[in-house]
């Protein structure tokens, strides 16, 4: 979209200022993640750009603290640990906000938005405060597990914060789901049970490919959540369940090392890899769906 | 079909009912209702339309048909056994929508695939059932687009085929060419009435477009007010509506009140309101005093007295308008009170032209005139 010919002086002058505007916003938004990577590559174990990084010497980069993180036992078993709380808790979620969110589609629902509100909160009350209820919450969960039910105290550890991270995915996954369902045809499963498909078949087959997008959305986002919480786990989790924010968080009160600016910069990779996938699978599914031409 | 997948009707004879309401009530709140008392029996192989304006109760009753709604009393029968308690997809009834719901992440042939699949029929049967199913509307070289690819026309006649590939034999049709324009409209009328004629098949339509019912029909049942207002033939229907509610929303209409004066030998003589005398034929009034609205299509009305019956009585008009429509002239005139009154009559070589402003005379056959309830 080109400024057209009859623009007026002021007209020209906003055309231009509006993209300066624009860029300023996008750097302010993407400089604190930029500046970590350079320095992640430091091979001073210090924080700051050395003289011989800004001269661009070759000597004064290295790979070393990408070798710190992948040779460090306690950073290999937290990333260990957040890849194993992370897709559990991603997969409680996305189940079980996708039944909710299509429970709460139905139009003979009562109290939908007071189920609605009590189902998002965790995304609204302050993260301190859910934490607090649930350390109080899942220690005594915690204790009758172990105690009454005889369970390991690991395994009980890893239920007790991949239920939390669970709890915190669902609002995502409610929000997308419905918001996909609104454009849903309710006569596609009158339709697909009329045709003789019992409801399950109906679902997974007709209504699950339509709302698709929607779910992978929330299912990332949920990912996401669980990816970088430190709070909830460090109320709720013990050093067995030691995940990577929470690393990243003791290497920075205790240790201040560089490796974590390597992780940070790993992290950021990763992140921007599953958004792309993400993007491109959702996209798949919309035009699956129907929605944009083939 | 029975919940077991046998055809509940392997041996039925046609002329028994094969859907039957029995005294079927419907309430979506627990005080108003939407469908009073419907009591309905349709054979085997029967075209019945469902008609009626909006908020009639005749969607609530195909949606109670399929299973989608349950009734709040009453009985509902498929082939003598009472369905209420089966599920909508344990009914094996075919169903064409209004706005299509085809589904819009498989192909054409992965649509009507889909009845087939739940149904465990083997792969090569389903292929050919498919194909044979395309082939009854003409669409076999869609079988690989998707419904946004398609047009709204072909969109419908997929729905159709979808409706019609698992052999269901009772098919639901819920406005289903609403949404199309007319020709459309009248092409895949035929196309609809002669499938299910030759498929054997029993259909339930249901539509507010009275030409749409009136031309496919074999029965049509005209809904208001969460009754049958009346079910009779389309010819029945149109000439000898049995209320005044059949009479004003089938076809046009000229409605003149009065009282009843009279019956004498089968004929009313109604003295309207304006004071003037006419004959018409009592059908719900059966004693003189009663107030009645008589009922009069407009192209039974004759303009020339010499043609009526000996001693007929007749009014004076005059001429507001005169559309010409091409094959007909419709013609407004001022009779006894209301302007609304219409006449059609056909575009023959020696058919007069009348001009506003002219008076003329206007009677009808005693028979063509309606004494319906006030």
């Amino acid at each position: 979209m080109g400024l057209p010919p009859y623009a007026t002086i002021p007209q020209r002058i906003w055309y231009y200022a509006f993209r300066v505007i624009c860029a300023l916003i996008f750097i302010f938004l993407i400089t604190p993640i930029l500046v970590i990577i350079p320095l992640s590559f430091n091979a001073q174990d210090f924080f700051t750009y050395t003289p011989g990084m800004l001269r661009l010497d070759p000597d004064a980069y290295s790979l070393k603290h990408y070798q710190d993180f992948f040779s460090n036992n306690e950073w290999q078993r937290s990333l260990k640990n957040s890849l194993i709380i992370a897709p559990i808790a991603t997969i409680i979620s996305v189940s079980l906000g996708t039944l909710a969110a299509i429970g709460l589609s139905q139009s003979h629902v009562p109290f939908k938005g007071t189920i609605m509100a009590i189902l998002i909160s965790p995304m609204i009350v302050p993260l301190i405060i859910s934490a607090t209820g649930m350390f109080f919450f899942y220690s005594d969960l915690g204790n009758f597990m172990e105690n009454t039910l005889g369970m390991g105290k690991n395994f009980v550890g890893y239920v007790k914060v991949v239920l939390a991270h669970a709890v915190l995915g669902i609002p995502f996954v409610i929000i997308t789901v419905t918001a996909t369902l609104v454009g849903f045809d309710r006569s596609l499963t009158r339709a697909a049970a009329n045709m003789g498909a019992d409801p399950v078949t109906t679902f997974f087959r007709i209504q699950m490919p339509l709302i698709l997008p929607g779910v992978i959305s929330g299912g990332l986002f949920a990912f996401i959540t669980s990816f970088d919480e430190v709070v909830v786990v460090l109320f709720v989790g013990s050093a067995g369940q030691k995940t990577l924010p929470w690393q990243m968080f003791t290497g920075l009160r205790e240790q201040i090392s560089p490796t974590i600016l390597a992780v940070a910069t790993i992290l950021v990779v990763v992140s921007i890899a599953l958004l792309t996938v993400v993007e491109l699978l959702r996209r798949r599914s919309e035009r699956l769906r129907g929605m944009s031409p083939t | 079909m029975s919940p077991t997948g046998e055809p509940l009707l392997a041996d039925t004879k046609s002329d028994t009912a094969f859907v039957e309401f029995e005294r079927v009530q419907k309430s979506y709140d627990g005080v108003n209702l939407v469908v009073k008392d419907l009591n309905l029996s349709m054979p085997q192989g029967e075209f019945l339309t469902m008609l009626g304006p909006s908020g009639s109760g005749k969607t609530t009753c195909l949606m109670m048909l399929a299973g989608f709604e349950t009734a709040t009393h009453g009985d509902i029968r498929l082939g003598g056994v009472s369905i209420n308690n089966i599920p909508p997809h344990k009914r094996g009834i075919g169903m064409v929508f209004q706005n299509y719901a085809l589904f819009p992440h498989m192909t054409v042939a992965e649509n009507l695939s889909f009845p087939l699949e739940v149904r465990k029929i083997g792969k090569s049967e389903r292929e050919e059932k498919v194909m044979r199913a395309l082939g009854m509307v003409q669409m076999q070289d869609f079988a690989g687009r998707r419904p946004s690819q398609l047009s709204g026309g072909q969109q419908q006649r997929i729905a159709l085929s979808r409706a019609l590939v698992f052999e269901p034999e009772l098919v639901l049709m819920d406005e289903p060419l609403g949404a199309l324009d007319k020709q459309l409209r009248e092409t895949l009328q035929f196309e609809i009435t002669n499938l299910a004629h030759q498929l054997g098949i029993t259909t339930v339509y249901v539509t507010h477009d009275q030409t749409e019912a009136l031309t496919m029909s074999d029965r049509v049942a005209v809904f208001d007010d969460g009754r049958i207002q009346q079910l009779a033939p389309p010819d029945k229907l149109y000439e000898e509506p049995e209320n005044s509610f059949v009479a004003q929303f089938i076809g046009e209409n000229n409605t003149l009140e009065g009282v009843v004066k009279e019956i004498n030998n089968g004929v009313a003589l109604i003295q309207l309101d304006g004071g003037d005398l006419i004959d018409a034929k009592p059908v719900n009034v059966t004693k003189p005093g009663e107030r009645t609205r008589v009922s009069i299509r407009p192209e039974r009305v004759e303009m020339d007295p010499s043609r009526l019956q000996e001693g007929a009585h007749t009014l004076k008009a005059e001429v507001l308008e005169f559309v010409y429509m091409g094959d007909i002239f419709r013609t407004r005139l001022r009779v006894a009170g209301t302007d609304e009154f219409i006449i059609k009559t056909r575009n023959a070589p020696d058919q007069v032209r009348l001009k506003p402003g002219e008076q003329i005379e206007i009677g009808w056959m005693a028979e063509d005139c309606r004494a319906l309830d006030a």
